[in-house]
């Protein structure tokens, strides 16, 4: 829970490109952390069972954590003055750029055990190289955050696995909601412009080097869990560069409730 | 009806090396791995642990209290058990 | 000699008033047993229902800061229910049933929670107002009889310090803020402040099971004391912050070195506990449907696991 603080550290100067590149993906991968943690946070109170209901509170909290980290450094090294809750809280969805992935409403328990392990399969293989890359701010971040997410995916693929291979009731509701959230699953691993720069630059790592490692894991669990991979969805790609889903817009409007009715206040 | 609660499971932490593990509670899980994570996010949320056990509650046997007295009266005449029972002069050291 | 033969209750009495702790395969008055559980279940469904109040702020909170804190904060509170239902559990008492009780109206839970948390400032008010009266009730039951119970108390009791001053750190920074948040802290107070009164229970002439829990150790202060207690500790606070206490009553007593204060409003107070506060309905509501829509997932669990456990023999 507790961010990441560096800042006495001096902050890493870049190629202007490279710098605009690192700035946007620093934004990304915080709201991409800010809005699933939203998300797991609104079970809270609500889960299936009260052990279930303190690990889902246990992921949404280290997101959080991590969330803050990330906007932490960005605006640090935007240095126009700007705080962690400024960028999370007073931007419009259009600047918002986390996948469309984790914006996608909770649904019932398999939904968001899908949404959550096609994310922390992801993530976790992302964050064990990143902790590596020569950004020493943002490895840092990856290195606390990479224990984390490996009990993220723990957690979600066993849940994958009990619900796929538990009763004939939670298979159906799992295959369906496969059928809902794959769709969402190729742009986490498809780089944008800025992540691009980002790779070429030697940032962040290539993601087809990611792509082992994340199909072997999903094949085990999905032989675990007795189910078939998807086949032939057509894949859906836009909020990394801002172009999101309905939902994002309702998630935000809560979210910034306060900081837009009360402007300028200390909380 | 197939009982429906998951099981209950006892949970023991080592709260540092060097320490035994100790009970702290109990918890329902449907299986050992889910137990294990439950005991985590449960019991271990202030840095509390750094080994955890569970154990299924019905595979613990107990003593039972009305044999408190078979059992454990005895041992309390054997003071010649504790060291403190023997004198050691002073100029003694090291014992 | 056979006089001096202590009936099974005498003993367990003498064992009471010796202060030593019951633990749960010793003998005990089926009355005993009956009041703890009905008591540590009241308390752990008090836990659960207590989420949704706090947890319906969770996504509006102002700051990421807070939004992590009051995460935690409601989270602990789960922890805290899952840890008062095992203690129940050791009695012999399922948290299938007890969750039923629950769900069916049979069991009760703090009333405090049937109030709705309309403004950010309430979140204050829940902390530092709700969470220090639970805090007084809650301290003196670290010390209480059964032994599970008590050393899950002294484990909430640990955990929660942190939530009465998060709640005061919210009233604090909404009182030296702008008049906007100011006003928001003060119209808050005014709406707990008789609620909080409340969660001492009724006067202690209206309490029938008192005197017996208190015989028991099973409580150790009586609702009018620790409600007096709970006044004199928060006017000083409440003048600290510069809240206005809503009583008209309320002055210092200098002959018994207390606040004297107004009549807590009983009629209220019984028509929440019946049912019929603002929230009672949605509370059970929201639990219910959350223990509904998590059956299959409950189910599917388990299914796997025999499924699992069976290969492994085979």
């Amino acid at each position: 829970m507790q961010p990441v603080s560096t800042s006495t550290q001096a902050l890493p100067t870049y190629p202007p490109e490279v710098h605009v590149a690192l700035l946007t993906y620093l934004v990304q991968l915080a709201d991409t952390s800010l809005v699933l943690g939203h998300r797991l946070s609104e079970w809270c109170g609500h889960g299936p069972v009260l052990e279930q209901d303190l690990a889902l509170a246990n992921i949404a909290l280290d997101l959080l954590g991590e969330t803050r980290s990330l906007y932490q450094y960005a605006a640090e090294l935007e240095g126009q003055g700007r705080t962690e809750d400024d960028l999370a809280f007073l931007r419009p969805a259009t600047e918002y750029r986390n996948p469309l992935l984790v914006e996608q409403p909770n649904g019932d328990f398999a939904h968001t055990i899908v949404r959550q392990f096609l994310f922390d399969n992801f993530h976790y293989h992302l964050l064990q190289q990143l902790q590596h890359k020569p950004d020493e701010r943002l490895a840092a971040i990856a290195e606390k955050s990479v224990k984390e997410a490996a009990y993220h995916l723990k957690w979600s693929s066993e849940w994958m696995i009990r619900l796929g291979d538990g009763t004939e009731e939670s298979r159906q509701r799992l295959e369906k909601a496969l059928r809902t959230l794959w769709r969402y699953a190729d742009e986490l691993t498809t780089p944008t412009p800025a992540e691009q720069t980002l790779q070429t630059a030697g940032l962040l790592p290539d993601y087809a080097s990611l792509l082992p490692a994340m199909q072997a894991h999903t094949a085990r669990v999905f032989a675990d869990a007795t189910l078939p991979l998807p086949e032939g969805v057509v894949m859906q790609q836009g909020g990394k560069l801002g172009r999101h889903s309905e939902h994002l817009g309702y998630l935000l409007a809560e979210l910034q409730y306060m900081q837009r009715a009360y402007p300028g206040m200390t909380w | 009806m197939t009982q429906q609660e998951w099981p209950l499971w006892e949970v023991f932490i080592r709260s540092k090396q060097g320490l035994d593990h100790k009970h702290v509670g109990s918890l329902h899980a449907a299986d050992a791995a889910m137990a294990m994570q439950n005991a985590r996010d449960v019991y271990t949320r202030r840095l509390e642990g750094v080994s955890i056990w569970v154990v299924e509650s019905r595979h613990i046997h107990a003593s039972n209290p009305d044999d408190a007295a078979a059992f454990f009266d005895p041992a309390a005449d054997k003071v010649y058990r504790h060291p403190t029972f023997f004198e050691v002069p002073d100029s003694i050291k090291h014992m | 000699m056979e006089t001096l033969e202590l009936t099974q209750e005498e003993q367990f009495q003498a064992r009471i008033d010796a202060d030593e702790r019951i633990e749960p395969k010793d003998w005990m008055p089926d009355a005993y047993r009956k009041t703890l559980i009905r008591q540590i279940s009241q308390h752990a469904h008090s836990e659960l229902v207590g989420m949704l109040p706090e947890g319906n702020w969770i996504t509006r909170a102002p700051s990421l800061k807070r939004k992590a804190i009051l995460l935690a904060k409601v989270q602990d509170e789960a922890g805290h229910g899952l840890y008062l239902y095992s203690a129940a559990e050791t009695l012999g008492a399922s948290r299938d049933q007890m969750l039923a009780d629950l769900h069916s109206g049979k069991a009760k839970y703090s009333s405090i929670f049937n109030y709705p948390t309309l403004s950010w400032a309430d979140i204050g008010c829940v902390g530092w107002l709700v969470d220090g009266a639970a805090i007084l009730n809650q301290v003196p039951l670290c010390r209480t009889s059964y032994g599970p119970y008590a050393r899950a108390m002294v484990r909430v009791c640990k955990e929660e310090s942190f939530h009465q001053r998060q709640g005061f750190e919210i009233m604090q920074t909404l009182c030296e803020g702008a008049p906007e948040q100011k006003a928001m802290a003060q119209e808050a107070f005014n709406r707990w402040w008789w609620p909080t009164l409340m969660m001492f229970g009724p006067k202690d002439e209206d309490s029938p099971n008192t005197e017996r829990s208190m015989q028991w150790r099973i409580k150790r202060f009586t609702n009018d004391e620790l409600r007096q207690k709970f006044v004199d500790m928060m006017v000083p606070q409440a003048e600290f912050l510069g809240l206005q206490v809503p009583d008209k009553d309320l002055h210092w007593n200098e002959d018994k070195k207390a606040y004297d204060f107004g009549e807590v409003n009983w009629d209220e107070f019984w028509q929440v506990v019946k049912g019929n506060g603002l929230c009672n309905h949605d509370r059970l509501q929201a639990r219910v449907q959350a223990h509904e829509d998590g059956a299959w997932v409950r189910e599917a669990a388990l299914a796997h696991a025999r499924k699992r456990a069976e290969k492994a023999v085979s």
